[in-house]
């Protein structure tokens, strides 16, 4: 029978084998008043051509010349065409979840060198097969930290991407979790001493981001300190993962939720992209998701397994450690090969070219009469602006000479209307960061 | 094979009693059914619980199952040994494999068990139904 059965003598045989009549009856146990009485309301079929030019329609209207100063969580960075000549190999791109090891070893080996590569980047002892994304990550990270713990509370700094914090509170809007916010400092970073006061004996976790929402690089390793004093762990975050190639790895966090998005996928309208979560192996068997491991057949070759799988849902049903079952094999997998291609040297000298350019970028705007720059603790490629007015409506000016401006954070942050985040990369030419001090200063007069 | 002076549950633990002390396992016929013990997750000395209550997991390689308080109590050891030795729950799940002793809140819940015979009658019921 084909997976999708819809030939009309295919719908009697299943009902019949059901002992059922029609279609009707199959649904009988769903109310009257909560059913569909009418067709799906889609627009007709089209022709493959309408196909091809209804979508030639839709990419024309993507903007073209534009320059954007935007990351937030997003990040535009080089890509090669050795991913995706790699990702379309039909033995990846069209297989499913590795279940069967004796079919999967591409896929799995695929998977297990993924993991390896985001344990030397965070410096964590075990990682995950992927997550959906960076916030289901985190969200997920919390979770694990409650289970861990036993205790039901967490201390959210404000200065996590606002997008990872409403992910995390949907998760556990009905678990009876307490999420706590945390604010930060003039410079910038978690309140420290604000921290102090607020983790005690029932906090599960610290959750911080760094480089954090604004840019800033957290205090890491003290933050962990300060955690494990009480007993609480450390969950960092982290969005943007070309950092990594510049900054210390959080090797004294417990639990890192990464955003792999930078290593090789296309900022794409939002997705898909892929997480990671990476612990110590302490903590393995409460960590979600699946691992893939090394092992030896019985001819004593090399070979790859699912393993843990045995806490999640398709065994443990209701008791499984957490939903996330499906991983994000093909987007680990373009991370995996870009990182390859990118090796040791080239992930460190990408992260230095996007420091030295975001360090430009914020001379450049602090010669800018009436630009400020309010956050003085470091930074990695992104930074925060203060303007003499809304962000909004200077954006508007921008768009109008083709720039997309900084992220206005009054979106998020509504006492902070006139501060704007900026995001420059080593995609960024160094004219296009001149224009905008340009355009910014002619706005501004 | 399963000792007469120990009580069974549906679930297939075991309960040795001593005064007021319930020394708890998981049975021969669970062990084998598992198949090789990866892993075991026991609770904390002072933890208390009703009986049919969940108390810990052992993982196998092909399954994470719950195992089972057969009587309410509190528990009053743990054997650590078995985090460093879960395959002690195949070797010796009658002895050395023990997982909580417990002081039983009720003894009368113990009439509630089934004794040797009795256990091994239900799973040669369980065993034929498998192979029916």
């Amino acid at each position: 029978m084909r997976y999708l059965p819809k030939s009309p003598s295919e719908r009697e045989q299943m009902l019949s084998a059901l002992g059922l009549r029609s279609l009707e009856d199959l649904f009988e146990s769903i109310p009257a008043a909560h059913r569909l009485n009418r067709p799906l309301r889609l627009p007709g079929p089209l022709s493959e051509m309408e196909i091809i030019e209804y979508f030639r329609a839709r990419a024309a209207e993507n903007a073209r010349g534009y320059t954007s100063f935007l990351g937030a969580g997003v990040y535009n960075h080089v890509r090669s065409v050795v991913t995706d000549a790699i990702l379309q190999r039909g033995e990846f791109l069209t297989s499913y979840t590795p279940y069967q090891p004796e079919i999967s070893q591409g896929t799995l080996q695929a998977i297990f060198e993924f993991q390896t590569l985001m344990c030397q980047l965070t410096g964590q002892e075990v990682a995950n097969a992927s997550m959906w994304d960076g916030s289901t990550a985190l969200a997920e990270a919390v979770l694990m930290a409650e289970r861990v713990t036993g205790r039901h509370r967490v201390v959210v700094a404000r200065s996590v991407h606002p997008e990872y914090c409403q992910v995390l509170t949907t998760y556990v809007r009905n678990t009876g979790l307490a999420v706590e916010e945390l604010g930060f400092t003039p410079s910038g970073q978690v309140d420290v001493e604000a921290l102090r006061a607020a983790v005690n004996e029932k906090a599960a976790a610290v959750v911080v981001q760094s480089p954090n929402f604004f840019g800033v690089l957290e205090p890491v390793a003290q933050l962990a300190e300060m955690a494990h004093e009480r007993e609480a762990l450390l969950v960092v975050a982290i969005t943007e993962g070309v950092s990594l190639g510049a900054v210390r790895p959080p090797a004294e966090a417990d639990i890192v939720a990464l955003e792999a998005q930078s290593f090789g996928l296309p900022p794409s309208y939002g997705g898909p992209f892929v997480g990671v979560i990476a612990t110590r192996e302490k903590f393995v068997r409460q960590m979600p998701g699946r691992l893939a491991g090394q092992t030896t057949d019985h001819q004593g070759r090399r070979g790859f397994v699912l393993t843990l799988a045995t806490r999640e849902q398709h065994i443990r049903r209701e008791k499984a450690t957490s939903n996330i079952c499906t991983n994000q094999a093909l987007c680990a997998l373009a991370a995996t090969v870009h990182l390859c291609l990118l090796g040791k040297e080239g992930l460190q000298e990408l992260a230095q070219q996007n420091l030295a350019k975001a360090r430009f970028a914020q001379a450049e705007l602090e010669k800018v009469p009436g630009v400020k720059l309010p956050f003085a603790a470091p930074s990695f490629n992104e930074f925060v602006i203060e303007l003499p007015r809304a962000v909004k409506l200077v954006n508007t000016r921008l768009l109008k000479e083709k720039i997309i401006g900084p992220l206005a954070l009054g979106q998020f942050y509504p006492e902070l209307a006139k501060r704007g985040l900026v995001c420059v990369t080593e995609t960024t030419p160094r004219a296009e960061i001149e224009r905008l001090a340009a355009a910014l200063q002619r706005i501004l007069k | 094979m399963y000792p007469s002076d120990y009580r069974y549950t549906r679930e297939h633990e075991w309960i040795q009693v001593t005064g007021e002390t319930g020394t708890v396992g998981i049975t021969d016929y669970a062990q084998h059914e598992l198949g090789d013990v990866v892993f075991v997750e026991l609770p904390k000395v002072g933890a208390r619980f009703a009986a049919s209550q969940a108390f810990g997991t052992v993982e196998s390689v092909k399954a994470v199952s719950e195992i089972y308080c057969p009587v309410s109590g509190e528990v009053l050891e743990v054997n650590t040994a078995l985090a460093n030795a879960p395959e002690t729950i195949n070797q010796d799940p009658h002895g050395a494999a023990w997982m909580i002793k417990i002081r039983l809140a009720n003894a009368k819940e113990l009439d509630a068990l089934m004794d040797a015979a009795g256990y091994q009658a239900y799973i040669a019921e369980k065993q034929k139904e498998a192979s029916a």
